[in-house]
């Protein structure tokens, strides 16, 4: 019993060390200049210790990448739960493992090295030639030079970029807590559904799918925590600009690239230190709230689903 | 009705589209990988430290960094992680201790691995003055796993079935022999299994090391526990964002590349290999 508490008491140190540690900035800086400035210039002098870029580059490309990881990541459970034949589920499974423990670097190197020079050389011409050239043959003139000017990739390391690896490594997440959520649903609800006249179709997307929505919740919500808090796929293929995100092509500086290139160059205990232990702690907190709201949603699941048989 | 079967079959062929998107990007960037990594193999590469700045020569200090690092992880976490899996499936009662056992432990798994190298910056190099070592990676790598060994093995311990333990009980042995000769010896493979996949994810790790153990270039090799070490993530990633030799040193980097997923992917064949094996074997 006393081994199984070290756990929790890890939890509580990392976070009593982040706040510790990060607690002297607060001295100088107000929270609110922390949390809301609009300037991250850690190493300059003056220094500015504003940092809303990276909660906001965090943000999106957590939120791009979960546009691309929650359907992919549903479908693929679906998938494995409700279609797959026995054989290729069982290939399929170790599979979504495989993924699941890839190491971030390599998907950041390979961010680097193949997508960042295809978005730049094929896709940004794609995106403010042909298709605009396409549009003002329909006399869409409107429309084409909004792509033409909007739309152009002059850096290959952006949001953009790392939101699709991302979208990756957090796939496996959201497809096998998803598929669990599936797996718990009573079959006699599909067969009642089904002999009702439904269709399998029918049965998935208004029996099952409901039934498991809270289970969906928790991979989710669970998907995007890890996203919020991957660190080398943003600091390899995210460009590292700190300043506030417009366009998805933009480069960004997320919270933990932050962190990630900075610590080494400061000092032990300068202000630039302990503002990336500050960084660290509101990191640890945003990972926290979606990590507790994964809890709520599946316990809720679970008060669902209890006394059903299966 | 046809409207009906219509939409099933779009929908069903959306689904399978989807599947079949990630499986071949993962097919693709293992390929990639393989494909420009191979011709840098070679047993130099393998066995010899880099020289030339780094532009030329092998890896070897960075694979036996990697691998001392794994070892050390798993030191760390494997005793404290099947204790804590066995009182959880085995001792533990229902009540609000247990629910927030549980709760600490799903949060720590939550906790981005960035934020842990910050904690091992803070405590193990700086508090306990360990520096940046081997010691202190092995430390934060080893907190970094520890929920997944627990969770992995309450799930292989919760697979054994109660009669198992009611037969051994009835049989007039204690809680602790029962536990110690059936159960856990019983679900052993599949502990293994999630150890397994567990050393996989550990070797792959960067942003925990970063601070704690790495070493840009250290060509010889670790002689204690305080030294710092190379390690093959680590090193992907210094090479690839250092700048100055990018295109020199780009073989180097696909091979490193190739060389560690080779690693990962070896761990989980291992591993899945050993459940397939154990679940046709099984007696119940």
């Amino acid at each position: 019993m006393i081994v199984t508490v070290f756990s929790v008491v890890i939890l509580f140190l990392i976070a009593l060390f982040l706040f510790a540690e990060a607690l002297p900035l607060f001295k100088k800086v107000s929270l609110v200049d922390f949390l809301f400035g609009k300037m991250w210039y850690p190493t300059m002098s003056p220094h500015s210790f504003g940092i809303l870029p990276l909660i906001l580059a965090s943000f999106y490309v957590s939120f791009l990448s979960a546009i691309i990881s929650i359907p992919l990541g549903i479908a693929f459970a679906v998938y494995l739960s409700e279609l797959a034949p026995k054989g290729i589920k069982e290939v399929l499974k170790p599979l979504v493992e495989l993924i699941s423990g890839f190491p971030s670097v390599v998907l950041g190197f390979f961010g680097m090295v193949v997508i960042a020079p295809w978005m730049t050389n094929k896709l940004s011409p794609f995106f403010t030639k042909t298709i605009p050239n396409f549009l003002s043959s329909l006399h869409l003139s409107y429309l084409s030079s909004f792509f033409a000017n909007n739309l152009y990739i002059d850096v290959g390391l952006n949001i953009a970029n790392a939101s699709i690896m991302l979208a990756f490594i957090t796939i496996p997440t959201i497809a096998s807590l998803s598929e669990d959520a599936l797996y718990l649903v009573p079959r006699t609800y599909r067969e009642a559904s089904l002999s009702l006249g439904a269709t399998k179709w029918e049965t998935i997307k208004k029996v099952v799918l409901p039934a498991a929505s809270s289970g969906i919740a928790t991979a989710i919500m669970l998907g995007v925590s890890r996203a919020i808090g991957e660190t080398m796929i943003v600091l390899m293929t995210c460009g590292g600009a700190s300043m506030i995100p417009v366009r998805p092509f933009d480069p960004a500086r997320p919270l933990p690239a932050a962190i990630a290139a900075e610590m080494g160059e400061a000092p032990y205990h300068s202000l630039h230190y302990e503002a990336l232990f500050g960084i660290g702690a509101v990191l640890f907190i945003l990972t926290l709230i979606f990590n507790i709201l994964s809890d709520i949603a599946r316990a809720q699941g679970e008060k669902k689903m209890k006394g059903k048989s299966v | 009705m046809n409207k009906r079967n219509f939409s099933q079959g779009l929908n069903f062929i959306i689904i399978k589209i989807s599947v079949f998107v990630v499986i071949v990007f993962l097919f693709f960037i293992i390929f990639y990988i393989f494909r420009n990594g191979i011709s840098s193999i070679s047993i130099d590469f393998l066995t010899k430290p880099p020289t030339d700045s780094m532009t030329r020569g092998g890896i070897f200090p960075a694979i036996v960094g990697t691998f001392c690092l794994s070892i050390g992880a798993l030191i760390v976490a494997v005793p404290i992680g099947i204790i804590s899996a066995v009182y959880l499936s085995e001792y533990a009662k229902e009540g609000v201790f247990l629910r927030i056992l549980r709760l600490g432990i799903r949060n720590l798994a939550g906790v981005p691995s960035i934020v842990f190298g910050l904690f091992g910056l803070a405590l193990f190099v700086i508090k306990f003055g360990f520096g940046s070592s081997l010691l202190s990676g092995s430390l934060t790598l080893g907190f970094l796993i520890l929920p997944t060994i627990i969770a992995s093995t309450e799930e292989a311990l919760k697979g054994i079935p109660q009669d198992f333990r009611e037969a051994s009980l009835a049989l007039g042995a204690t809680k602790v022999q029962t536990v110690f000769k059936v159960v856990l010896p019983a679900a052993l493979s599949n502990i293994v299994t999630g150890i397994l996949l567990s050393v996989g994810r550990v070797a792959g790790e960067t942003a925990p090391i970063m601070f704690t153990a790495a070493a840009f270039y250290k060509p010889e090799l670790p002689t204690s526990v305080f030294d710092e070490v190379m390690a093959l993530p680590y090193h992907i990633y210094t090479l690839a964002t250092e700048g100055t030799h990018f295109e020199q040193t780009l073989p180097i980097q696909y091979g490193t590349c190739l060389v560690l997923l080779a690693l990962v992917v070896l761990m989980d064949i291992v591993g899945i290999w050993i459940r397939l094996k154990a679940r046709k074997s099984k007696k119940w």
